[in-house]
């Protein structure tokens, strides 16, 4: 994997079909899931405490797509990964999930209480049939090699994070779920991440559902972005989204520029080692411009 | 000092380590799920547990099991109300279960019933029946938490990621609560309702800064309950100290040792 964390958001990925973007009302997703979805959710309601925390809200996830869910806080992200998941029941609203579909979470800020003695091999082996090799392996996939013996509740955000993604990729999934990875990480830590997952979406052929709370480095990466506001306020390529009235609205005139501010301010990107490099011809041009 | 210990010394001996080994890997699970204050309340409400066996006749240690069930039950109902926060909740409950369990236990007070005795146990009166209590109940109980034990550290470790990987956690849950309140009731008549819950906690507190894995830190609990309960007998029987607060004495000195090195080696 050559590729830096900015090139990997501008490969166009696998062929999946993508919806066209549509920014008022999604009747694409009305009826019928899409084929082939790892997991789909039709008219989603949930409520609570007098409040619509989740209306009417479709979702699919395809093969080798990262779906990024992105919403002010208090937008019903983490209580829709938690619908999908099966942890909470909606209302109404059905969740389609083919019996071919493995899903691997890494749920948000694992704080690991320090109550509990655990370390990362034993964390890893817990509750799975993986081997020791196995789980070495998967470490080291993951950039979280010399953590095996370490306590889980010793590592650093980055590295409970990376340690988490190794728990779920033992579970072989073809769906990832990630709410809030880069929670409690640095700016290049937060980077990294990102680049983990897209390698993995690259090399595994995941669907990737993420939870992102960072407008601007999450949405340059997705194939699409859906805004959450309790309802789909819009979805679509990230261009698209990042370009709608209503996300402005939600976010503000600065939320919404970010991501331009983020793409044509780089002329370089950086290898794995950190050495910055020249931007590859390709990687001038937005995806589908 | 002592010749060939009397029975009733034995019978004190053999209680208490049961005890000790029965409560390790409970003890160890409240620690990890934040549940100390949770089990002392379901340990106060086994006073009103004595105090409803008194009324209705029936057997105490069944009494006990059910009160502290239902507090379970009061428990579950609290955590789920946001009026007020969930330890401000336990407080009302803990001294609530308390009050009333004496207010109770006063009232149905009939000859020979001493308070005391229920708050604060006492190992040296420990019968027959009661060591069959512990040894079948403890079984009972090992065999339980040795079955469930790989669903409730993935639970007490991360509720979310656990359910998500496919643990119902409604079923753990309830069975280690069922089993915290046999255990409860079975310890009560050796160290006493006041003192319940440090046989359970304070041996997991101590073996905690010395354990890395889940395993390794119950059978340290374990062992730090036994040499605890073994030295706390014989300074109690040598210096005439109270039985069930000289093992407790014990227990704590170990695990204020065990932080403090802990907190050294963190230093």
């Amino acid at each position: 994997m050559e590729k830096s964390f900015l090139s990997l958001s501008q490969q166009t990925g696998y062929g999946s079909p993508r919806p066209a973007a549509s920014c008022d009302h999604d009747h694409s997703h009305d009826g019928a899931p899409v084929e082939n979805a790892l997991i789909s959710a039709r008219d989603l309601w949930l409520r609570r405490g007098g409040r619509d925390i989740i209306a009417g809200v479709n979702l699919d996830v395809l093969p080798g797509e990262i779906v990024t869910l992105i919403g002010p806080n208090g937008a019903g992200k983490t209580t829709l990964v938690r619908l999908v998941l099966g942890i909470e029941k909606p209302d109404s609203g059905r969740i389609i999930r083919p019996a071919s579909t493995r899903i691997g979470y890494v749920p948000q800020r694992f704080e690991v209480d320090a109550a509990i003695p655990m370390t990362v091999e034993g964390f890893l082996a817990l509750g799975g049939s993986a081997s020791a090799k196995e789980i070495a392996n998967t470490l080291d996939e993951v950039g979280a090699r010399r953590t095996g013996h370490q306590q889980l509740s010793k590592l650093s955000g980055g590295e409970t994070q990376r340690v988490l993604i190794a728990r779920a990729l033992l579970r072989r999934p073809n769906l990832l779920i990630l709410d809030e990875p880069a929670s409690g990480v640095d700016f290049a830590g937060e980077a990294e991440l990102y680049e983990l997952v897209g390698k993995l979406r690259d090399e595994r052929h995941l669907g990737i559902l993420l939870v992102s709370h960072d407008l601007h480095v999450v949405m340059a990466k997705s194939d699409r972005v859906i805004c959450l506001n309790g309802h789909v306020c819009c979805s679509g390529e990230p261009e698209h989204v990042s370009q709608h009235s209503e996300y402005a609205r939600i976010f503000g005139p600065k939320g919404a520029s970010s991501l331009s501010v983020y793409r044509h301010h780089h002329d370089h990107a950086h290898d794995l080692t950190g050495e910055p490099k020249p931007l590859a011809p390709d990687d001038t041009h937005g995806r589908g411009s | 000092m002592l010749s060939w210990p009397e029975p009733f010394v034995w019978r004190a001996l053999f209680a208490a380590i049961g005890l000790a080994v029965i409560a390790a890997p409970l003890g160890c699970i409240v620690v990890w799920r934040r549940m100390s204050y949770v089990g002392e309340t379901l340990a106060q409400a086994g006073l009103l547990g004595v105090a409803l066996g008194l009324a209705l006749h029936i057997d105490l240690t069944l009494a006990v099991v059910v009160a502290a069930i239902a507090a379970v039950g009061v428990l579950t109902l609290l955590g789920r109300q946001r009026v007020v926060p969930l330890d401000s909740a336990l407080g009302l409950t803990h001294h609530a279960t308390l009050a009333l369990g004496i207010t109770a236990i006063a009232l149905a007070k009939g000859p020979g019933i001493d308070l005391m005795s229920y708050l604060f146990g006492d190992v040296f009166a420990v019968t027959s029946t009661d060591l069959i209590w512990v040894y079948a109940g403890g079984a009972v109980v090992l065999a339980v938490i040795f079955y469930l034990w790989e669903p409730l550290v993935r639970l007490s470790l991360h509720e979310d990621l656990a359910t998500a990987e496919g643990i119902n956690p409604r079923l753990p849950r309830a069975a280690f609560d069922l089993l915290l309140a046999i255990v409860i009731a079975v310890a009560m008549k050796i160290v006493g309702i006041l003192l319940v819950m440090a046989f359970l906690v304070v041996p997991a507190v101590a073996a905690r800064p010395l354990s890395r894995t889940p395993v390794g830190m119950v059978l340290l609990a374990a062992a730090i309950a036994v040499a605890s309960t073994i030295f706390g007998l014989w300074l109690s029987l040598s210096s005439d100290l109270p039985g069930g607060p000289s093992i407790v004495i014990a227990m704590c000195t170990v695990a204020a040792i065990s932080l403090l090195a802990g907190s050294r080696r963190q230093g």
